[in-house]
């Protein structure tokens, strides 16, 4: 029995048991009793195999279900384990007690135990065999498994393997079987019927009839009721009071000394000690003896030195690894190294004490706070502050922060070596004359012609500068004297008056009008009377023509000499064309005049011959919507400008010398220096562009000096000027110089910004020409005025 | 002949993505970091992104491609790789619990070794000295740190002497040049071998625990590893060009981990801070008291006085009485100062500091001691004070370093209100905002007159405008009176011509002759009226000046410049705006800091001015008490 609860033990144990396990150590233990207690008797001792077998004998059921756990085979072996038991039942307790007595000296618990034993026999069978009969009394369907009557029921174990066995479902939740009449099987493996099951009234009656209802408890198992025992009650009461369970156990029992403390005089044994026991080792010496040696010759450490050895060894260790200042070197580097740019360093804003502007007032603090989500965007990466004293002065909480980011960029941001420009702004605007030494030119309105209702579109002076001819919207055009800003002459037209131009021959006193599709040339009757006379003789008469005109011309232009009514307003010859009429322009010596008509397709441009009357159409095909067309002043060439570029045409060879590609969106309008080698474009993109003709056809140079659309541009006939007028109001007058040196490039100087015209339904200044002797410009706006500035 | 590829050749050879790297290498990317770190190898900017990213547009980390190539030829990456395979052994020691061979291979834990790398990345020292400033914030931040996760506390001892034997350096040699005490901490910037090398040690005791997104403590401590390397060899190198013996020997208590130091925040600082107060061992055992300057000046005199030359000897003779600033004063601090910078400073300018001994240990000299010059407090009022010592607040020390001069101290006496402490490190001749104190102090003559003569005069002015208003209008009406009547009598009997040059005074006269006509003889009159008419006739008119209108002349320029400034040629516009727009806000940015000083110098004045009011009645009214009670 003693033996049985070794085994059990062992099984306790976390780590697997085999059934070596046990056996070993029973073999350990007999060994140190053979050790301690000189041989006793020989013959008892028991082999291992012996062992062995007594185990399977010994054990009751209960424990072979662990101990054959490994074994699959369990379930048979029980079954055939109990039918046996069934037999033993008589001879369990005999045997029992032979094998306490085999077991005797290989039992590793003390003699107590045993004595325990035999004390507690008598005692526990009363508890069993006392629920044995409740059992019997309660429950006759269920056959009690036979217990052994001389083993105390929780003696021989506490633990939870000491399952009942009456039913074989094991340890497993019993309420898997709530929902069926059985409630496990039996060892017979037939099912084992839940007892009938009493109500609550029952429940109530019979705790009023029983009086062992409070110690009558239900078993999970078999579902039956037991009584329990005053014994186990008493258990129960002293597990809760948490004192030993056992009512036997003296706690204060008297100590009993199995090694005597006493040191006998007499040794136990009569053999006197061996000579080695009290000489020296010699082979002990000689080890010694080589240890110091080594120790001495320092081939050997103590374990202190190699400590400190140790120690000593694990920090860093510094030399000169540079052996002067400057010197370097010839080592393998990484490529092109870039150095990190260091920090900033602090400003006054970072002191603890800092001038008192520095700090932020309300409105700043407010934006700063803002800015929490883009700090980039701040003023300051940080809040200035003032303390009162160094005391005072608490750890800046973003510290160990900024000093992780500055790791950060040295190992995480790109290095590129990056040319800083540190230069003034000035010094990107070219350097240019001061306009003071470029004067005369117009700086101040000095007159307005008012008179129009409606926005003027062209103006024109005449050659010798004493009068202006201006066209508007309010179909009239007006003869102004220049001087004085008095309006001479008003002619009316049918039409809308998009272009005047005066004859720049200074013996003919005509002015060409483009009102709608009808171009007319006015005598203005200003001036010499002389001049009028001869004018008026030049175009009454109509040359004869011998040239067929072709059918294409025809029906574009018809001549014809005015109307009665038209003639005493001053119009001599009317030149109808099929479009209507944008722009007319003269050629310096005054006998050919072009006309431009956006909308005539391939016969958009025509040029007029007026002492033969005659018209000719330069091109066959289109090139795109023209613009505007112009005269060179000295050489037989006509300029066309399309949207975007400006074709230029021999007129005697009848072929395209150049064309000028201008980059732009479209072209307004375009101007001629008089000496013909350089040509101003303007154009709705706010630019204006200076073509060098010899030089290329790109521009030579490209303003931006117009906040808007440029309208027109002029040149000066005899001064280096030019003047743009633009949408924005503005007129610019500019420094234009070409020097006759071909190496020299021209000098373009913007000098003055004339803002007077006012605005009106997003138009500003719409002409400009300069007078052509003195350094005056004139501008025609959308207010209705032409203005004078001088 | 073979037609060449696209991204064959060119940028897009010359660049490497990170992620081609790693696998070049054959490390992770934890080991790529830490390899990089510690080579110094960093991401490139490429000029054509697009092109060294063989055409595809996102942002990627690029390396130079012969950088990794470099970096494969580093014996570390060896040493990289044996971690790793030390941690998978140890770890599986570990496991199935072989401590014996686990014991075996710690003993064998593969160690980096940074020396060569230092060498590499500076050739120079010159080099490695330009590099310190980072370095040197970075350690004296770990030398505070506690023991933690990633930050084993053998690092921040180590951090914690070499940054102690650096200052010892500065100290010894005398290099310190500017200090500033800003909201991160303390600047300090010393010149060494004619570089500029710039240190932050912050205020009190920074480390707060952080999240990883925060700070990742690991990145730190892969470059504090490199940094103390770096630190120690430089430190080497400049003991020894000091003669003084390296590693410093200190009093063994110093610098020794017990139990104390770790356990008390407290006391591991002061014991640094004693540490600093403590002579050098030197090797040459010649105690220099006169260092020669750095510059030979007879050879500055021989090469004769361009000014650079002049500029460079003022320069040199500033910084030899610098050098020297504290020599002969002895300082006190007392226990509630920040003391680490103040013992810096004061000993690398010659002076002698101390502390309370009962708190803090390395103090050399007591409170009691006679001989102290100065005491630096940092609370409002002292109860037991010495005459023979200045009490100071401890923002003098730092202001009298970076004015190279000793101020006078009663700007900055005990619970006074301190002047406001200026950065050293700006620029005088910017063209930013300079406040006023600045100003102070590149033309000394502009404290008197902007500073205080102004608000005296003013202040006085307003005390009499105040005060003599009601008098002065007395007088005046007096004298007034007494002139009319002299000028009577005058005409009375003064002579015919009685008649004053002032040609602003004839309305005056010819109202007073009206008046005085009736009581004039007629002949006399007409004939004065005659005299007055033909001089009336002859007089000359005044001519007009000819006002230039300032405004209209200041348009006119602001026209002409601006259409200048439209001639500015196309590809330069951009920039010219961008400058334009920079200069634009820092004026912005200048004004609106002046207007805000005038706001504040206004209202200071004002309650100024209250103030003395109110004392001036209460006085008064003291003084009627007075006059009354001697009355009664």
């Amino acid at each position: 029995m003693t033996k049985k609860r070794t085994v059990k033990r062992k099984v306790k144990e976390p780590e697997p048991t085999n059934e070596q396990a046990p056996v070993s150590e029973e073999s350990e233990n007999e060994e140190d009793e053979d050790l301690l207690q000189a041989v006793k008797d020989p013959g008892e001792d028991t082999t291992d195999d012996e062992g062995i077998d007594q185990e399977y004998q010994s054990d009751s059921s209960e424990d072979l279900e662990f101990e054959s756990d490994e074994e699959g085979n369990y379930l048979g072996r029980k079954v055939s384990n109990e039918a046996e038991e069934g037999e033993d039942d008589d001879e369990d307790e005999d045997e029992d007690e032979d094998e306490e007595d085999e077991d005797d000296d290989s039992d590793d618990d003390s003699e107590e135990s045993d004595a325990d034993d035999a004390s507690a026999t008598p005692k526990d069978d009363q508890p069993s065999s006392s629920k044995a009969a409740a059992a019997q009394t309660k429950e006759p369907l269920i056959e009690i498994i036979p217990r052994d009557p001389s083993k105390p029921e929780y003696e021989d174990s506490d633990t939870s393997d000491e399952e009942d066995i009456r039913n074989t479902v094991g340890n497993i939740p019993m309420h898997w079987y709530d929902e069926y009449k059985h409630i496990g099987y039996d060892w017979d493996a037939k099912k084992i019927i839940k007892p009938p099951k009493g109500d609550q009234i029952d429940d109530f009656l019979r705790k009023i009839e029983d009086p062992n209802f409070w110690r009558t408890v239900k078993d999970p198992m078999t579902g039956q009721e037991v009584l329990l025992t005053d014994e186990d009650i008493a258990l129960i009461k002293r597990v809760n009071s948490s004192r030993i369970p056992n009512p036997e156990h003296n706690e204060y029992a008297p100590w009993i000394e199995w090694f005597t403390s006493e040191v006998e005089k007499m040794p136990i044994k009569n053999v006197p000690d061996h000579k080695r026991s009290f000489l020296p080792s010699v082979s002990e010496k000689k080890k010694v003896s080589r240890m110091v040696h080594a120790l001495k010759m320092g081939w050997m450490k103590t374990t202190e030195e190699v400590e400190r050895e140790k120690q000593q060894k694990r920090g860093p260790k510094f030399y000169m690894l540079w052996e002067t200042d400057t010197g370097r070197e010839h080592m393998r580097r990484i490529h092109d190294p870039v150095s990190a740019p260091k920090r900033d360093l602090p400003g006054h804003a970072e002191s603890y004490n800092p001038p008192p502007e520095y700090l932020f007032d309300e409105k700043e603090t407010k934006e700063w706070l803002k800015l929490k989500d883009e700090p980039h965007k701040r003023k300051l990466h940080f809040m200035p502050q003032k303390y009162k004293s160094l005391r005072a002065v608490p750890a800046y909480p973003r510290y160990l922060r900024e000093r992780f980011l500055r790791c950060l960029d040295l190992y995480l941001c790109p290095r590129a070596k990056r040319v800083k420009l540190n230069i003034d702004a000035e010094y990107l605007i070219p350097k240019l004359p001061s306009p003071r030494d470029l004067q005369p030119f117009p700086t101040v309105e000095s007159l307005v012609y008012r008179g129009h209702t409606d926005l003027v579109r062209s103006v024109s002076v005449e050659p010798k500068g004493e009068y202006l001819v201006s066209g508007s919207d309010d179909k009239t055009v007006k003869i102004w004297e220049i001087a004085t800003g008095r309006c001479i002459r008003t002619i009316e037209t049918n039409d809308v008056v998009r272009c005047v131009a005066w004859c720049p021959n200074a013996k003919l006193s005509i002015i060409a009008v483009a009102t709608g599709s009808r171009l007319l040339l006015i005598n203005p009757k200003v001036g010499d009377k002389l001049l009028i006379k001869k004018t008026d003789d030049l175009l009454a008469e109509s040359p004869n023509l011998d040239i067929i005109e072709s059918e294409r011309i025809k029906t574009a232009v018809q001549w014809s000499n005015a109307e009665p009514e038209e003639q005493e307003k001053g119009v001599r010859v009317v030149i109808t064309h099929f479009k209507p009429i944008r722009q007319v322009t003269w050629h310096g010596r005054g006998d050919y005049l072009a006309t431009v008509m956006p909308e005539g397709a391939n016969r958009s441009a025509l040029i007029h011959q007026l002492s033969k009357r005659r018209s000719q159409i330069p091109f066959s095909k289109s090139k795109g919507l023209i613009q505007c067309v112009l005269f060179h002043p000295v050489k037989p060439c006509f300029f066309v400008a399309t949207q975007h570029n400006i074709r230029i045409y021999d007129l005697v060879k009848q072929e395209l010398i150049k064309k000028l590609l201008t980059n732009s969106k479209w072209i307004s309008g375009m101007s001629i220096h008089p000496k013909g080698d350089n040509l101003l474009v303007s154009t709705y993109d706010k630019k204006m562009l200076w073509f060098d003709l010899d030089l290329s056809t790109k521009p030579y140079q490209t303003m931006r000096l117009h906040r808007n659309a440029v309208r027109s541009v002029a040149f000066h006939l005899r001064y280096p000027l030019f003047a743009s007028g633009s949408d924005d109001q503005a007129v610019i007058v500019s420094h234009g110089m070409v020097y006759n040196d071909l190496l020299q490039n021209p000098l373009i100087v913007p000098l003055k910004k004339l803002q007077t015209h006012e605005k009106r339904d997003e138009f500003g200044v719409l002409d400009v020409t300069w007078h052509p002797v003195q350094p005056w410009v004139f501008s025609t706006g959308a207010d209705c005025t032409i203005r004078l500035y001088t | 002949m073979r037609r060449p590829k696209k991204y064959e050749s060119g940028e897009a050879t010359q660049y490497i993505s990170r992620r081609a790297a790693l696998r070049k290498l054959q490390l992770s990317l934890n080991d790529f970091r830490r390899l990089c770190i510690l080579k110094g190898v960093y991401p490139r900017e490429p000029k054509h992104r697009r092109r060294a990213q063989k055409g595809s547009s996102e942002i990627k980390i690029l390396y130079h491609t012969k950088d990794i190539r470099f970096l494969l030829h580093e014996p570390i990456v060896w040493t990289l790789r044996d971690y790793k395979i030390f941690a998978k052994k140890s770890g599986r020691d570990r496991a199935i619990k072989d401590f014996r061979n686990l014991k075996r291979r710690l003993a064998l834990f593969p160690e980096i070794k940074l020396d060569h790398i230092v060498k590499e990345r500076y050739p120079t020292f010159i080099d490695a000295l330009k590099d310190l400033d980072d370095c040197l914030t970075l350690l004296f931040l770990f030398s505070t740190f506690p023991s933690l996760h990633l930050i084993p506390r053998e690092q921040s001892n180590l951090c914690r002497r070499l940054t102690i034997e650096f200052l010892h350096y500065v100290i010894a040699s005398k290099s310190l040049r500017k200090v500033f005490i800003s909201i991160k901490g303390y600047y300090f910037q010393a010149e060494i071998k004619g570089q500029k090398v710039t240190w932050i040690v912050p205020h009190y005791y920074p480390f707060k625990p952080q999240s990883r997104q925060e700070v990742d403590f690991k990145v730190m401590s892969i470059f504090v590893e490199f940094y103390t390397i770096m630190l120690g060899f430089t430190n080497y190198r400049l003991y020894h060009g000091l003669n003084l013996a390296y590693p410093p020997q200190f009093p063994s208590s110093m610098l020794q981990d017990n139990e104390d130091t770790l356990k008390d925040e407290t006391s591991f600082v002061s014991e640094r801070i004693a540490a600093l107060n403590f002579e050098l061992l030197r090797t040459d055992k010649v105690q220099e008291d006169e260092e020669e300057p750095d510059i030979d000046m007879e050879l500055l005199e021989q090469d004769g006085d361009s000014k650079r030359i002049i500029k460079m000897k003022q320069e040199a003779q500033e910084i030899a009485r610098l050098r020297n600033l504290f020599k002969g004063l002895k300082f006190f601090i007392n226990r509630e100062v920040p003391r680490e910078p103040l013992v810096i400073i004061i000993r690398s300018f010659g002076g002698k500091v101390s502390w309370d001994s009962s708190v803090f240990s390395g103090s050399t000299y007591d409170e009691s001691d006679e001989t102290i010059t100065h005491q630096i407090v940092d609370r409002p009022s002292l109860s037991t004070q010495y005459i023979s010592r200045d009490y100071i607040q401890p923002q003098w020390v730092f202001d009298c370093v970076n004015q190279r001069q000793l101020l006078p101290t009663n700007k900055y006496f005990l619970g006074e209100q301190l002047p406001p402490h200026l950065s050293p490190f700006v620029d005088a001749k910017r063209d930013t905002y300079i406040p006023p104190e600045e100003k102070a102090l590149h033309d000394p003559s502009l404290i008197e007159t902007h500073a205080q003569s102004d608000d005296e005069s003013e202040e006085e002015e307003a005390a009499q405008n105040e005060d003599d208003t009601v008098d002065q209008e007395l007088l005046d009406a007096q004298l007034q009176r007494a002139y009319q009547q002299e000028t009577a009598e005058y005409k009375k009997y003064g002579g015919p011509d009685g008649v004053n040059e002032d040609e602003e005074d004839t309305d005056d006269e010819d109202f007073d002759d009206e008046q005085e006509s009736d009581d004039e003889e007629e002949e006399l009159d007409e004939k004065t009226k005659r005299l007055q008419e033909e001089k009336k006739k002859m007089s000359v008119q005044s001519g007009k000046v000819h006002k230039v209108n300032k405004r209209q002349l200041h348009k006119a320029e602001v026209d002409e410049h601006r259409l200048q400034a439209r001639m500015v040629k196309p590809r330069h516009r951009n920039l010219f705006r961008k400058l334009i727009r920079e200069k634009q806000s820092k004026e912005k940015e200048e004004w609106l800091l002046r207007k805000k000083r005038r706001n504040i110098d206004n209202d200071t004045k004002e309650a100024k001015k209250l103030a003395k009011r109110e004392a001036k009645k209460a006085a008064a009214a003291a003084a009627n008490a007075a006059s009354q009670l001697g009355a009664k």
